[in-house]
């Protein structure tokens, strides 16, 4: 089972910030195949948000095809989904490692390392919805 | 769920002697929302969930609650809804046991168990006198026997002006369990946005007695925009959108606009706006000259 947090003052909507936590901790293997999220009830006992937030995050999940709506089960991760490996986790963290350095050595302090990999993440994301 | 709105208002107006404290105020609330009822002090928030409950009678216009009037039917309302008062009425006196007796006596639907469950989840014990208790707890307390009624509706008023943070929260978590578990209708009002931001789907701003804006959380976020550019007359912008509120320095103007569709007009460097920042453009209290441009995220 994984806990949800929010960032209030992040600009990305609550709903946004679960589907990103999901498919964050899927990514990670935090979460497997055929583990149940938390029900609907218990997310907002303890983040204190409108119902229909989690459930609107459950359903773009479900829509995705990263987790599926059981009847009177509750929500489990699909057991399509597979979460990339150790093996391609590794090269990819040692090119990441060699980029910082690169960045660091051009002056790029962790502020702008971090705004730089957004901008990035968001122009590709505006290129591939136009796509 | 049915297609009845859960509140509906027309042309609803109280007045007080001479002074009107709500006017033209025409709504509806559908049922299963959450919303939050906005507006400084004085603005009109107490005297619509009064009128909602039947405590007071319209002075003009119609309101239903749940589709019936609270004053001509008050039987079909009543049973039906919970009202937490500002100050969360409880007797100081009694204990906690004697509150849920209290209950059980004058509602004619009341889950006893589910109250006797709640108070043991938030560590109440029963022989305890609601005199002893923390504020957060009393408010707890009050919202526990609201909800054992087994409302429909509940409507609140400024449920969390006297809380600290955390308790504000804890309160808020039960609100919301309540909510996912029973599909309750609620209605909770705030002099302030923040606090109700996260829970509330539906927003009602009044001010000096009027509906400033009711809507859809979302679909209001995603009409109003933020318009900022070299200096300039907003006229024209006015003629295709509504302009909420423009302000101008020597070289800039900024103006948060009710887009009517896209707003087409390369004068303007246009960005989203949040919740807040509409409500008090609406409100008026925004008392710096220019925000400025809006940070991009």
């Amino acid at each position: 089972m994984i806990t949800f947090h929010l960032d209030s003052h992040s600009g990305v909507p609550a709903y946004l910030q679960i589907v990103q936590q999901v498919r964050h901790a899927v990514s990670l293997g935090v979460l497997r195949a055929g583990d149940q999220l938390p029900t609907v009830k218990e997310v907002v006992g303890t983040l204190a948000i409108n119902p229909n937030t989690v459930l609107k995050a459950y359903r773009e999940l479900d829509r995705a095809g990263v987790v599926e709506a059981r009847r009177g089960q509750g929500t489990f991760v699909a057991q399509s989904v597979e979460g990339p490996s150790e093996r391609d986790y590794r090269p990819l963290q040692t090119e990441l490692a060699e980029w910082l350095t690169r960045a660091r050595a051009a002056g790029l302090d962790d502020d702008a390392i971090r705004a730089l990999v957004a901008a990035t993440l968001r122009t590709q994301l505006a290129v591939r919805a136009v796509a | 769920m049915t297609t009845v709105p859960a509140l509906s208002c027309d042309g609803l107006g109280k007045r007080f002697r001479s002074k009107w404290a709500l006017r033209d105020c025409s709504l509806r609330i559908p049922a299963g929302s959450v919303t939050a009822l906005v507006g400084p002090n004085g603005a009109g928030k107490t005297t619509l969930l009064q009128l909602a409950v039947g405590i007071s009678a319209p002075s003009a216009g119609e309101i239903e609650t749940l589709g019936w009037s609270p004053q001509r039917d008050p039987l079909m309302v009543l049973p039906r809804i919970g009202f937490l008062a500002q100050d969360h009425p409880l007797y100081r006196g009694f204990t906690l046991a004697e509150m849920l007796t209290f209950g059980r006596k004058l509602n004619s639907r009341w889950d006893d168990e589910a109250a006797r469950r709640r108070l043991d989840g938030l560590g109440l014990a029963l022989t305890q006198r609601v005199g002893k208790l923390s504020g957060g707890q009393q408010a707890q307390v009050a919202l526990t026997l609201a909800l054992a009624k087994r409302p429909e509706i509940l409507l609140l008023d400024e449920p969390a002006a006297s809380l600290d943070p955390l308790a504000r929260r804890e309160f808020l978590q039960g609100l919301m369990e309540a909510v996912a578990e029973h599909g309750v209708t609620v209605v909770l009002s705030s002099h302030i946005l923040a606090e109700l931001e996260r829970v509330c789907d539906h927003l009602v701003i009044l001010s000096r007695g009027r509906v400033a804006l009711a809507g859809d959380t979302e679909e209001i976020v995603r009409s109003h925009r933020l318009l900022t550019g070299a200096r300039r007359d907003v006229d024209e912008i006015a003629q295709l959108h509504s302009v909420i509120r423009a302000t101008t320095t020597e070289r800039q103007t900024t103006a948060l606009v009710h887009a009517n569709g896209h707003v087409y007009d390369s004068h303007w460097r246009v960005s989203d706006v949040d919740l807040e920042q509409i409500v008090l453009a609406y409100l008026a209290l925004d008392p710096s000259p220019s925000p400025g441009p809006v940070a991009v995220r």
